[in-house]
């Protein structure tokens, strides 16, 4: 018999440059109820001290790749909020 | 090669890396620190990156490029503090003739600055810092 899917799921979320000065952290593991998405991450986190400098819809990357927030998540998924690229 | 490079970027190298006999042209783009933005002086720029994340970004990138063009394409990034004129990007590809060398060389760079994780903070003469937002500076326009 498959086992029944947790009911929560931990992410390993990652922020950056301003996002990362927003939150004053570079990691945290974020808990939300199963099933989940990037969006529903990116909500858990604007709701943290400092979370509503976030924008609602930032860009982000699921296990290193880009994401879209519809996108499901699992349990131990690297997320990365990533602010607005300015390489070159 | 890691796409990613703490050091000044070697272009000959990069050159090395794509051409052949075959290779009749080579396309460069270098992209260097400006000494404005926005009517600001500047004086460095700090770079970061999501550094295992753009690594695999710019190996799609470069394999975009090879399965669309018949050309070998290669490319780098500078991470840290860069001064007014260092090369913060490079990108390179060869191909038989110049058309599609021209072609990939403007997608790569196009690429790479739309999808690679990669951010800047501006330092200014009036000793202020800041994180660039390309974004907004188009919100602006």
């Amino acid at each position: 018999m498959p086992a029944a899917a947790p009911a929560r799921l931990t992410v390993h979320v990652l922020l950056f440059a301003s996002y990362a000065e927003s939150l004053g952290a570079e990691t945290l593991d974020v808990t939300v109820p199963s099933p989940a998405t990037v969006g529903g991450v990116v909500e858990r986190l604007r709701a943290l001290p400092g979370g509503g400098l976030l924008p609602p819809k930032p860009l982000c990357a699921r296990n290193l790749a880009h994401a879209d927030a519809a996108e499901p998540v699992a349990d131990g998924d690297e997320i990365a909020i990533l602010p607005p690229l300015a390489g070159g | 090669m890691s796409f990613l490079t703490d050091r000044p970027i070697d272009l000959p190298a990069l050159h090395a890396a794509v051409q052949a006999p075959e290779r009749g042209g080579v396309a460069a783009f270098v992209g260097l620190v400006r000494n404005h933005h926005q009517g600001r002086a500047v004086l460095r720029l700090d770079y970061s990156a999501y550094r295992p994340m753009a690594e695999a970004e710019c190996a799609r990138i470069v394999a975009e490029a090879q399965a669309r063009w018949q050309v070998s394409v290669a490319l780098q990034h500078r991470i840290g503090s860069l001064a007014i004129g260092d090369a913060a990007v490079a990108v390179v590809a060869a191909s038989a003739h110049r058309d599609e060398a021209f072609a990939a060389c403007r997608f790569l760079i196009e690429e790479v600055k739309r999808r690679v994780p990669v951010w800047k903070r501006e330092c200014y003469a009036d000793g202020t810092v800041a994180w660039v937002d390309p974004t907004a500076a188009l919100q602006h326009a």
